[in-house]
């Protein structure tokens, strides 16, 4: 267990020599933000009295796509570097390694995601949220966090070349714009409508909207968990086997 | 055992390419061993079977007494690698990189052997600095110094010198020197036969997959015929005359 606090302290130190990486990924979501908010959102009819309101759940999932990109990136990194041999070769558990890399992951992730919820506080967004209902947000994008974190982990191991290690995000970073993120579902033609309603997005942004509302979360917020173990537990286990056989 | 690593008939394919045919050898504890090979003769191969990194198809290895494929955990614990390329974080500072094997190896006062680290290599100044910036001589030195915590009885060189300048070479020549005083038992793969010669107690060559021969320089030298005593002008090499002018003082 020290060894992989040992290791997370020292990627951590790679972000904070890097501050660009966390800069990026604030970046993106926070520009599709002003983006959203301040030319199209005027158009767009949500029902809700505030637009940024009803779109920060599905910011806060594209942050976190986008930051797990570094994840697949700096992992990468360390297995093309000596380095990782030579942890292999010390006698500190394999998987320490691994860890140190999902755990830099989540704090990079969660440190971005409070950045773009100061931002859009900035920007008018306001929550009746209590407690409860915060730190269920806070759980629910941690979960997600660590599902897409380890889906990360297996380009970051597999990939031949370093745009082919965080390619894999861009599909992800689009999924929230085929859901309820920036949108209510209805407007949308039969087979799209149904895919945006049964992928995990809407579910999960919905929970997160009901959350800050103080709304009842009904049976989205046991979809939006469903969704985020069951991806965790897939994703896990393919990037553990993938780890054992790299290493071995 | 009492020798520090001893390989028995070990084997290795990629695939259908058979590196490793069956490759025999030991090492006395405390020499320096060199494995020298061409490109591809599977040294590297051989250093990552030693060091737990590869499974090898056939045959055995110890390394001070445990054996690579049953007791990995207690080889890892015998051992440190250095691998082909530096094994350093280029983003952290020479210091922060001691620092962080020592606490890996959950030593105390990982600041202070860190510092001892720094100066025993001559790297205290630069200490500080990203590695980033450190030359390719500087890098090895400290991938060396990394090795060194925690003492461990056998260090693993691969290619040591490979792509540094000729006075970088001396540095780690030095370095490597130190080691073998010091008791560590050192083995290194190198391409370069001087290096071998400089440094080596035993050698062994790696030839398509088998150790064609194993013996000292002496026992080598004496595998050709007798030395005939010719006249020849002794010409200053290329080496001597750069590192003449460059002016480095430690030559041998």
């Amino acid at each position: 267990m020290t060894d992989i606090f040992t290791l997370t302290g020292r990627s951590l130190r790679h972000i904070s020599r890097s501050p660009d990486t966390i800069i990026t990924t604030c970046v993106t979501p926070v520009m599709f933000m002003l983006l959203f908010v301040y030319v199209l959102g005027g158009a767009i009819q949500t029902g809700s009295a505030s637009y940024v309101n009803y779109l920060l759940p599905g910011i806060l999932l594209i942050t976190v796509a986008s930051g797990i990109a570094y994840t697949a990136f700096r992992l990468f990194m360390d297995m093309q570097n000596g380095i990782f041999e030579r942890f292999q070769s010390m006698p500190i558990a394999r998987s320490s390694v691994l860890w140190a890399h999902v755990l830099t992951s989540l704090v990079a992730n969660m440190i971005s995601l409070v950045v773009v919820v100061l931002v859009a506080l900035l920007m008018g967004f306001r929550s009746s949220a209590g407690l409860a209902s915060w730190l269920a947000v806070a759980g629910i994008l941690i979960l997600f966090t660590l599902a897409l974190t380890w889906l990360a982990v297996i380009p970051g191991l597999t990939a031949k070349t370093i745009d082919g290690a965080s390619a894999f995000s861009y599909p992800l970073i689009f999924l929230p714009f085929i859901s309820s993120a920036f949108v209510p579902t209805d407007s949308m033609p039969g087979p799209v409508r149904a895919f945006a309603e049964n992928q995990p997005v809407t579910s999960i942004a919905n929970a997160l909207r009901n959350l800050f509302t103080e709304q009842p979360v009904g049976d989205d917020i046991w979809i939006a968990l469903a969704w985020c173990v069951g991806i965790l537990v897939v994703t896990y286990f393919f990037a553990m086997s993938t780890y054992r056989r790299k290493i071995s | 055992m009492s020798q520090a690593i001893q390989v028995r008939g070990l084997e290795k394919s990629y695939k259908d390419l058979k590196v490793l045919k069956g490759v025999d050898f030991e090492v006395a504890p405390g020499s320096i061993f060199a494995l020298l090979g061409s490109n591809g003769a599977g040294k590297t191969t051989v250093v990552k079977i030693l060091s737990t990194l590869l499974r090898a198809d056939a045959g055995s290895a110890g390394v001070n007494g445990f054996d690579v494929a049953r007791q990995p955990a207690d080889v890892r614990n015998s051992i440190s690698l250095t691998g082909q390329f530096a094994a350093v974080d280029e983003i952290l500072t020479g210091r922060e990189n001691l620092v962080l094997v020592a606490r890996l190896r959950h030593l105390k006062d990982a600041g202070t052997i860190a510092d001892d680290l720094l100066a025993r290599f001559s790297l205290t100044d630069a200490g500080g600095r990203k590695v980033a910036t450190y030359s390719g001589g500087m890098r090895r030195r400290l991938d060396i110094a990394m090795s060194l915590i925690g003492s461990p009885p056998i260090i693993f060189l691969d290619e040591p010198t490979t792509g540094l300048d000729p006075q970088a070479r001396i540095e780690v020549w030095a370095a490597v020197r130190e080691l073998a005083a010091q008791g560590t038992t050192v083995l290194l793969t190198t391409q370069y036969l001087d290096e071998a010669e400089q440094l080596a107690d035993r050698i062994a060559i790696l030839h398509e997959g088998k150790i064609i021969v194993t013996g000292t320089l002496a026992e080598l030298k004496q595998l050709l015929p007798p030395a005939k005593v010719e006249y020849v002008e002794k010409q200053p090499t290329l080496e001597d005359v750069f590192l003449t002018l460059v002016g480095t003082k430690d030559q041998k």
